[in-house]
């Protein structure tokens, strides 16, 4: 399997999704169990080029177009949402220096991040300030050339093995964002364990204490600059979500249809009984749906334009939102056995509710959406 | 294009998004309000689009982006300097 093909072929498709499969899906419970990804994983994954799906070719990546990200993400989050955030997140920190960038930072860290040598994590979340980016509390000071970066970031995913930080802060009242290597001194790592989903993420709270970065450790500039580079960035984070989402919904489907033919009830298969069959049917439509305003984020981002953001957050919503209530019908189809460990379903429930709230939960999705109306009609 | 068109196509795509109808093309889009953050990155992404230029980091200036008179003289600028196309 190769990812780097645009617009993969059935064929291809079906290989990219044996090897995750066999690399991921099989082992996912495993690393859910001990909320842990082996560091094989990510070599794997950065020779199959899926950790350079945004980096250019040029850089080393396999710059992939809109349509094959989104199905890397699709079946990313089939396998496994923990690692769907890996791929969300350092995307996400790839998209930015290559979109955003300077010659120098591409230089010295797209080959790098396409080559999985270094890992990257975004660190724009902390303690106090989520949703708000405006209030973003780390402060950051000019010195000697350089700047001294003080605060603290929570939940970041895949913080416990990041060898890159993409770190939001405060400069002389201005928001701005900075790459920061892990072994900046002054940077602490804590992980962050027994989270209700996601727990193979490797979250971890990132605490600076008066780090000093290089003067070209930024990324853009302050304040409107900055804006516009972090907005691109969560953007992206929304349409990863968002195909992941469908990931996690077929996941459920594809189970609950496997469990119901085979457990059998009151002298009949479940899938014999017509309330069961209501649960799968809406699970059905609701996936498709979702596949499909996913699709047509995809067009509309090959496209390019305007129209694209809101794409992105009308499929974001609406996955996020029915992931939560297939889940929850694919525990209940499963009944008790749903609720064990013997069963995948009830990691697929715990990971769904994440999956609503990361990368921009469905209340903000929705202000989004409906401003964008007021704003256009 | 033509610089008068650069102009026409800009105020058409602000003027959907703005409801004051009688903006002028120096008023300054962000100190009158009529626009939120969303709006500015979709913005970017009409202007990239529509005449086929990258906006890059360096480019990432509020004043360019102020007025229908600073975005065009933005973009006119842009096109003249063929580097910056997209392909």
């Amino acid at each position: 399997m190769n990812v780097a093909t645009d617009n993969p072929p059935a064929a291809q498709r079906r290989r990219s999704r044996e090897f995750i499969d066999r690399v991921i899906g099989a082992h996912a419970e495993a690393f859910d169990l001990e909320q842990e990804v082996p560091r094989g994983v990510f070599d794997a994954l950065a020779r199959e080029g899926v950790l350079g799906a945004l980096v250019p070719a040029e850089y080393g990546g396999t710059g992939l177009d809109p349509l094959a990200v989104g199905l890397l993400c699709e079946d990313m989050g089939r396998a496994s949402a923990s690692l769907l955030s890996l791929i969300t997140v350092h995307t996400m920190v790839s998209l930015a220096i290559a979109r955003w960038g300077s010659a120098a930072q591409r230089t010295r860290w797209l080959p790098p991040l396409a080559r999985g040598e270094t890992l990257a994590a975004f660190a724009l979340t902390e303690p106090d300030v989520g949703s708000d980016v405006k209030s973003v509390a780390t402060r950051v000071e000019r010195k000697d050339g350089g700047f001294v970066i003080t605060g603290t970031k929570k939940w970041i995913s895949f913080g416990q093995v990041a060898g890159l930080f993409f770190v939001v802060g405060n400069c002389e009242g201005k928001l701005a964002a900075f790459l920061v290597e892990r072994d900046t001194p002054g940077l602490v790592v804590e992980p962050i364990a027994n989270m209700l989903g996601f727990r193979a993420a490797m979250l971890a709270e990132v605490r600076m204490n008066e780090c000093v970065v290089a003067g070209d450790s930024m990324v853009g500039s302050l304040d409107f600059g900055f804006s516009q580079i972090v907005g691109s960035v969560l953007d992206h984070g929304r349409y990863c979500i968002a195909w992941g989402s469908v990931g996690l919904a077929q996941a459920c489907l594809d189970a609950s249809l496997d469990y119901s033919e085979q457990r059998t009830q009151f002298g009949r298969a479940l899938k014999d009984h017509q309330l069961v069959q209501r649960m799968i049917a809406d699970m059905i439509v609701n996936t498709r749906a979702a596949r499909l305003l996913c699709q047509d984020a995809a067009r509309a981002r090959a496209e390019g334009g305007p129209d694209m953001i809101i794409g992105a957050a009308v499929a974001k919503y609406f996955s996020g939102t029915i992931v939560e209530k297939l889940a929850s019908d694919a525990v209940q189809i499963h009944g008790a056995n749903g609720c064990s460990s013997s069963y995948p379903v009830q990691r697929y429930l715990r990971d769904a509710k994440i999956m609503n709230i990361i990368e921009g939960s469905a209340q903000m999705q929705q202000m989004m959406i409906a401003q964008h109306a007021y704003q256009r009609w | 294009m033509e610089t008068g068109e650069i102009r026409e196509t800009i105020r058409s795509f602000i003027g959907g998004f703005i409801r004051a109808r009688n903006f002028k093309d120096s008023d300054n889009i962000f100190e009158a309000g009529f626009i939120n953050s969303l709006f500015v990155m979709q913005l970017i992404l009409f202007v990239e689009k529509k005449f086929s230029l990258a906006v890059e980091d360096s480019d990432l200036n509020i004043a360019n982006f102020s007025s229908v008179d600073a975005l065009s003289s933005f973009v006119s600028g842009k096109l003249v300097n063929g580097s910056s196309r997209l392909h």
